[in-house]
């Protein structure tokens, strides 16, 4: 799939949305990229005829869309009002330490992990809750996390 | 002309996949059974039925509402009554399947289900003919269990007794009858008159009466209109969305297709969270059903009536919750929300009249056009009709999704069908209506929950989230998470919102960090003010009530911060230290194990001690403790 040229994927992500909004596109491109590259954007906006402004508008808009590179594996800790309640925080901060990622840069050198806070995965009744790709895990702890981790 | 052989034909064959004539095992699998291990359940369990050459079934179901005890099994074998196992492990899957096939029914079993309702024809259906078994005279109806004795099961009718993936088994349970009667019918004006008479309130949020919105699209100018359902539950805390999608999907669309029809709508919109990976997937393959079974698309049951519904995914921002910033998010720009009027219902999504409802609102619609507004309108209070669904979450015994007829008081819901406290904690508050909403405390909790009572406390009822607290949680932290939270998600719009909870932010922070003074309070209130008068939208008109609240009811929590500098729950990190109290202490050595900085020392079997100088606050030392022996 990488070796496809960026003209190439986006070519094909047009023909295969049609007539989708401009979210959705975006939401293509970061699928097949995990992030939202420069090129792909350009490229995009340049063939939808779509000023950059609004492409980087809606990038920097919507949590969901990257513009730097992200991990193979996605953590979301959960910081809804049940996990904050819970202790959620504390698994963030776990999590952080674990990896060695600080504020400003929360992808590991490898590009093996990002970490991600989300307020609310809508498992309250599981809190604190920690979800990796698409693998849901409630009633964390500290301990449990880093084991966890390790089967990634 | 409506015809209505498919939905016979469905009929009959859901029938028989709820009540099957072999055995039948049903797995919750929403996501918080996903959470809680269900899946590996689920496989071992697939595995096991395929090698004992049994003809039992396996099927997957949504959450029932007692999300706490998932994974839960449920065992149907012709002539006994259903059970629930609970908390199920692989480990455990043998010997359930062993009892399942003799009928021999071990411990580990929750509760039973004697009957089957069916709430939209208003009959049961018996699970076992017969005397009950000895082995389960033992075992706790639902119907008994505290959690359930109150609760009223209208919007989530479904969900934990059927299978989402199959639209048989929601036909046979009564759906999408309602909308063959209301196209038999053929008379839109009075389904929306029926929606009037029943009193429905929106369920997102403002209680905004859903009739008089249809009403008012309806007579909107305009060639085109459309229709949108709300599902991007932002409000950290609730969750009863994301149940209904994932555990009954086909009410959603049987829903939105009586209010299509009501207002003369073409094509539909459902707007769902990202964060909602399984909600997302049940809902297209809902989608999919309905169009093979003619239950979309163009002639819908042969009426002549057209609808079409796509899944709209979010990409992540809270104020896309608000209705004009949604519609925004659908056109594909950035969800700025922008000043009503023009309503939706007169100007909505590409400037055509739109009806927007939330997933709880659209679930009710079928069971009003099956019952009669009349039914509906003599459940709640004189205000606020029919049932809610709230998610008790936080630090209460039963943690789950309930549903309740309005009017029942929060003491009922957090000590009765909570089953109060953990841990002989005590109870402090309850935070209700997410960002928007605000806590509520103790000598408040007589309080008849609707619509109005809620906002004459100083919260409101929003989404339905209640995250109970207790003397370990933090007011003034409670309302810092809240500021940084709206922060986070504010637009950047208007300026009231963008600068104002963040200065509101900042001096609550330096509160939390001892850095706060007597004025700050003052300060606090002057902010929140002048935000609710003006912020644009409703996101940044309701962001100050956690304060507010907070200020209101537990002051003494801020001043305690600000003049003796202390946190009086332990929660705020730069005013407490970890310590073992030696009285307490063990000597078990599981704090030593935890702590990443090597900062407790200790010989087995006797009192350990922490140091203070390298203690980092992380709190894991607390977590393990099984002795209450840290303190802060």
């Amino acid at each position: 799939m990488n070796s496809l040229t960026y003209e190439q994927v986006i070519d094909e992500i047009i023909k295969k949305n049609g007539s989708a909004s401009l979210i959705v596109l975006l939401q293509e491109v970061q699928s097949h990229y995990r992030y939202l590259p420069e090129e792909a954007i350009v490229l995009l906006g340049k063939k939808l005829e779509v000023p950059l402004s609004k492409i980087f508008t809606l990038a920097t808009f919507y949590r969901s869309f990257s513009l730097k590179p992200r991990g193979k594996n996605i953590i979301k800790v959960c910081l809804g009002t049940a996990c904050h309640v819970k202790s959620g925080t504390n698994l963030f901060e776990k999590a952080q330490r674990d990896l060695s990622l600080s504020e400003e840069e929360m992808t590991t050198g490898d590009l093996t992990f990002t970490l991600e806070k989300v307020r609310c995965l809508g498992c309250c009744s599981l809190a604190p809750v920690v979800r990796i790709n698409e693998d849901t895990y409630g009633s964390m702890t500290q301990e449990k996390l880093s084991k966890v981790l390790k089967c990634y | 002309m409506v015809n209505v052989g498919a939905l016979e034909r469905l009929k009959e064959e859901g029938m028989k996949s709820l009540f099957p004539s072999t055995t039948k095992i049903m797995v919750g699998m929403a996501t918080c059974g996903l959470a809680a291990g269900a899946h590996e359940v689920w496989q071992l369990l697939t595995k096991e039925v395929a090698k004992s050459k049994t003809d039992a079934v396996l099927k997957k179901t949504g959450c029932i509402g007692l999300c706490q005890h998932e994974p839960l099994v449920d065992i149907i074998k012709p002539g006994y009554p259903r059970v629930t196992y609970d908390k199920v492990t692989p480990e455990k899957v043998g010997a359930l399947l062993e009892g399942a096939a003799k009928g021999v029914f071990k411990k580990g079993i929750m509760a039973r289900i004697d009957e089957e309702e069916f709430l939209l024809n208003g009959t049961h259906r018996r699970y076992s003919k017969g005397t009950l078994p000895s082995t389960l005279r033992s075992v706790v109806p639902y119907r008994r269990l505290p959690f359930y004795k109150k609760q009223m099961r209208i919007a989530l009718r479904n969900c934990g007794s059927i299978d989402p993936e199959n639209i048989a088994e929601y036909v046979a349970k009564g759906g999408y009858f309602s909308l063959a009667q209301v196209l038999r019918e053929g008379k839109p004006e009075k389904v929306i008159d029926r929606i009037k008479a029943s009193k429905l309130r929106g369920r997102g949020g403002a209680g905004f009466p859903t009739g008089v919105k249809w009403e008012v699209c309806c007579s909107a100018q305009g060639s085109e209109r459309y229709l949108i359902c709300n599902a991007d539950e932002g409000d950290p805390g609730a969750y009863m969305d994301r149940s209904i999608l994932e555990g009954d999907p086909h009410s959603i669309v049987e829903g939105m297709l009586v209010a299509a029809y009501a207002i003369g709508a073409t094509r539909g919109y459902i707007y769902v969270r990202m964060e909602y990976p399984l909600a997302i997937e049940r809902m297209n393959l809902a989608l999919a059903q309905a169009g093979k079974e003619g239950l979309l698309g163009k002639d819908i049951l042969g009426s002549g009536f057209d609808f079409e519904i796509e899944v709209c995914q979010g990409a992540g921002a809270f104020v896309c919750g608000e209705e004009t910033a949604l519609i925004q998010s659908i056109e594909g720009n950035w969800g700025e929300p922008r000043p009503r009027p023009p309503f939706p219902a007169v100007s909505g999504l590409w400037g055509k009249p739109t009806v927007i409802n939330n997933v709880e609102t659209y679930a009710n619609v079928p069971v009003i056009v099956a019952k009669g507004a009349r039914w509906f309108n003599g459940i709640g209070t004189s205000k606020s009709k029919g049932t809610k669904v709230f998610s008790l979450v936080g630090k209460v015994n039963n943690i789950g999704l309930v549903e309740v007829p309005m009017g029942i008081s929060l003491k009922e819901i957090v000590f009765e069908i909570g089953g109060g406290i953990p841990q002989g904690r005590k109870f402090k508050a309850i935070q209700t209506g997410g960002p928007s909403g605000g806590c509520i405390p103790k000598d408040k909790m007589d309080l008849l929950v609707d619509f109005d009572q809620l906002t004459k406390a100083g919260s409101i009822m929003g989404s339905g989230g209640m995250i109970v607290m207790d003397d370990r949680t933090c007011m003034v932290d409670v309302a810092k998470y809240f500021l940084s939270f709206l922060e986070d998600e504010s637009c950047g719009k208007c300026v009231p919102c963008r600068v104002g909870i963040r200065r509101m932010r900042e001096i609550v922070e330096d509160i939390t960090s001892g850095k706060g003074s007597e004025e700050d309070l003052d300060y606090l209130q002057h902010m929140a003010e002048a935000i609710k008068d003006g912020a644009l939208c409703g996101l940044g008109k309701t962001a100050p009530n956690p304060v507010l609240t907070t200020l209101r009811y537990f002051r003494e929590e801020y001043e305690a911060h600000i003049n003796d500098k202390k946190c009086p729950a332990g929660v705020c990190k730069p005013l407490i230290t970890y310590s073992i109290m030696q009285k307490k202490c063990t000597g078990c050595g599981a704090c030593l194990k935890v702590c990443p900085q090597g900062a407790i020392e200790g010989k087995k079997k006797s009192p350990h001690q922490i140091s203070v100088e390298k203690c980092i606050k992380c709190g894991a030392c607390f977590e393990v403790c099984t002795f209450d022996a840290i303190i802060t």
